[in-house]
């Protein structure tokens, strides 16, 4: 790209103070997947391995399958929060706060009706063009809110998705559709089995992607104005942005459904702690994403097992509380 | 006492029923006859009885909700000073579903079963004013001079609720979640007899009891501080507000489940036909027409498009597109 944000970008590689807190991110992350491979229904020890080759199966099948779902979920998610956050320049927006969720839906809705032979890749690309759709009409619809009214732009969002999902919820009545919907509705992983999460590497690859240009997604975040006088592209920067999201999110919810406030609430609770370069927190973002997620994932085994409650609920109720103490704690400029 | 002068001030100047007023009640009466009589099967020269009976409780179900819906929105209006908010918007119905979940929750499938509609309408209704005086005092302090803040902190408890709803329920066994299944779409197919009696009791009450009010309702409505400096006790008032607000929302919840957009539809749609902001003529004309799109609709959708129980879906839709055209046009004060 151009050559100015080259020389931005510097090494590529993070800030020595921030390199200390990936690694603990990281490690703390790899703990609590070691733990996420143990938990269930069917407790397993780490010496049952080595005599029980059953219990080896269990962790190739489901255990270890899940515990990847889970974390590339969660971090790609947080990933996908962290930039829509930049690029709309809002620190109240998410995926789920845009509509892009919502469009991703109807697209995978018509997909089913239209044509319900199509194989699962061929959905998840409809999804992710109507997702696309759906996120540009919101960027639309967003410019023309005065910057000085920065909670309208989520409130829009929300209501934008509301209609979204009422068009949803008629074509899935009329269709006898409502508990298909549903489904995508409560992000979960109890059905995730090695050979049926697979396309959430995808996710993982594009939030991978996302990071080899997080110095320009850094710059875009000052503005239109502002990055095109430092030499970035800005319109380059935004559409690959929103592809970014449009296609994290379609990928997610066709595999696990529908998660709210990840997006939202782990770039907030990082950025307070390490501000808004990307190049630094964006590892950080990831890590606390899958963290969070894999945390939840595994309360929702445990509250009542041997049932399972989602992990898209359990996030939700936190999320949504969590969200709650940061508007109503924040200082009266932010 | 300034308030006792409100009063009197009301019964000076009683002015003649609004024209608009009535061509309202026309077209209500209008919509409930079309409602009652198209497509009723004749059998030896008179209506069908069970048909008949089965309409007339529909509609009165009907009305009753849009009644409730079109105060209740008015009201929150008032309170809250702004023109694009509503109690579902704010998770009062939210509120509602969460505790019948926690009602059923606490005291076991069989003694809520036990209670008939009547009895459990109450129960719930009761249960509902004490959570939503709670919850919704504190918020309206807090957020007090910030609409933004209000309508994001409020849109965000709706989804808290919502979800703590959802959670307690997969914490239910399925025969209790059954019971409290019903409860969560808007259904106008089926309304409870029981309930409908306690509901409409409820709503007439409200009714009265705010019609008498309409003055006091005006100058409340300049803000608290204003209408505190000309002697209304606002405090007490906005309390008994929230309480008739939480009463109307169990009234329309209950009865057919949340709808989430009615209410702001409607409200504009007084404001632009009223050109006023006195309650006097306020309340009426949103109750009114609010059962005018509740009936007329359900006649549409059921009678000639032969659709079932997808108008709340098509009310979302366009609530909601209003709600954003309102917001872009600076409607937000």
């Amino acid at each position: 790209m151009a050559e100015a944000t080259g020389s931005i970008s510097g090494l590529g590689r993070p800030g020595r103070s921030a390199r200390g807190a990936i690694c603990l991110c990281l490690f703390v992350l790899m703990l609590l997947a070691g733990l996420s491979c143990v938990i269930g229904v069917n407790q397993t020890s780490p010496l049952a391995l080595l005599q029980d080759p059953e219990a080896a199966q269990l962790l190739l099948i489901s255990r270890i399958p899940r515990t990847l779902a889970v974390i590339l979920t969660g971090a790609t998610m947080a990933v996908a929060g962290v930039i829509m956050q930049l690029l709309v320049r809002n620190r109240f927006v998410e995926p789920g706060t845009t509509g892009t969720n919502e469009a991703a839906m109807l697209g995978l809705l018509g997909a089913t009706l239209l044509a319900p032979a199509l194989p699962i890749f061929t959905k998840m690309l409809c999804a992710a063009v109507a997702a696309l759709l759906g996120t540009l009409v919101f960027l639309a619809l967003a410019r023309r809110i005065p910057p000085q009214q920065p909670l309208l732009v989520p409130l829009v969002g929300l209501v934008y998705g509301g209609i979204l999902a009422a068009a949803a919820g008629f074509i899935a009545f009329q269709a006898d559709l409502l508990q298909y919907l549903a489904i995508w509705m409560s992000g979960e992983f109890s059905g995730v089995l090695s050979g049926r999460y697979e396309l959430l590497w995808l996710a993982g690859l594009l939030a991978g992607l996302a990071y080899l240009v997080a110095d320009q997604f850094t710059i875009a975040g000052l503005g239109e104005m502002a990055s095109r006088g430092l030499g970035l592209r800005y319109g380059q920067v935004l559409g690959f942005g929103v592809v970014v999201v449009s296609l994290v999110s379609a990928l997610v919810i066709v595999t696990v459904g529908v998660l709210p406030f990840v997006g939202l609430v782990v770039p907030n609770l990082v950025s307070r702690i390490m501000g808004d370069n990307l190049r630094d927190s964006l590892p950080v973002v990831a890590a606390t994403g899958a963290g969070l997620l894999l945390i939840c994932d595994m309360l929702g085994r445990l509250l009542r097992a041997p049932y399972e409650i989602p992990a898209g609920t359990v996030f939700g109720l936190f999320g949504a509380a969590l969200f709650l103490v940061m508007l109503l704690r924040r200082p009266a400029h932010g | 006492m300034a308030e006792a002068a409100l009063w009197r001030m009301r019964g000076r100047r009683r002015a003649p029923l609004d024209r608009r007023l009535l061509v309202l009640a026309g077209l209500l009466i209008g919509a409930a006859a079309s409602f009652i009589s198209w497509g009723l099967p004749w059998s030896d020269g008179a209506p069908s009885a069970y048909i008949l009976q089965l309409r007339a409780t529909k509609l009165a179900g009907l009305i009753c909700v849009g009644t409730a819906i079109g105060l209740a929105t008015v009201l929150f209006q008032t309170l809250s000073n702004n023109r694009i908010l509503t109690p579902s918007i704010m998770g009062f119905d939210a509120l509602f579903l969460l505790m019948q979940s926690v009602l059923v929750m606490m005291f076991g499938l069989a003694s809520m079963a036990q209670l008939s509609g009547f009895a459990g309408f109450l129960l719930n209704a009761g249960v509902m004013m004490v959570a939503a005086l709670v919850l919704f005092t504190g918020l309206l302090r807090r957020t007090r001079g910030d609409i933004q803040l209000m309508i994001l902190v409020g849109v965000v408890i709706a989804v808290l609720l919502r979800t703590l709803a959802v959670f307690l329920q997969r914490l239910m066994d399925p025969s209790a979640f059954a019971v409290v299944q019903t409860r969560m779409f808007a259904q106008f197919g089926s309304i409870d007899r029981g309930a409908l009696l306690a509901a409409a009791g409820v709503t007439l009450l409200a009714t009265l009891w705010l019609l008498r009010r309409a003055a006091l309702l005006d100058v409340a409505a300049l803000g608290r501080d204003q209408a505190r400096s000309l002697g209304v006790r606002y405090d007490r008032l906005q309390m008994q507000l929230l309480c008739i607000i939480a009463a109307l929302v169990s009234v329309s919840t209950a009865l057919v489940g949340p709808i989430a957009f009615l209410g702001l539809l409607v409200t504009s749609l007084a404001h632009s036909l009223m050109q006023s902001h006195r309650h006097a003529l306020l309340l009426p004309a949103s109750a009114l027409i609010a059962a005018i799109v509740l009936v007329a609709g359900q006649t549409l959708f059921e009678r000639l498009l032969q659709l079932q129980s997808s108008l709340a879906i098509v009310i979302e839709f366009c609530g909601g597109l209003l709600f954003i055209l309102l917001l872009m046009r600076g409607k937000l004060r």
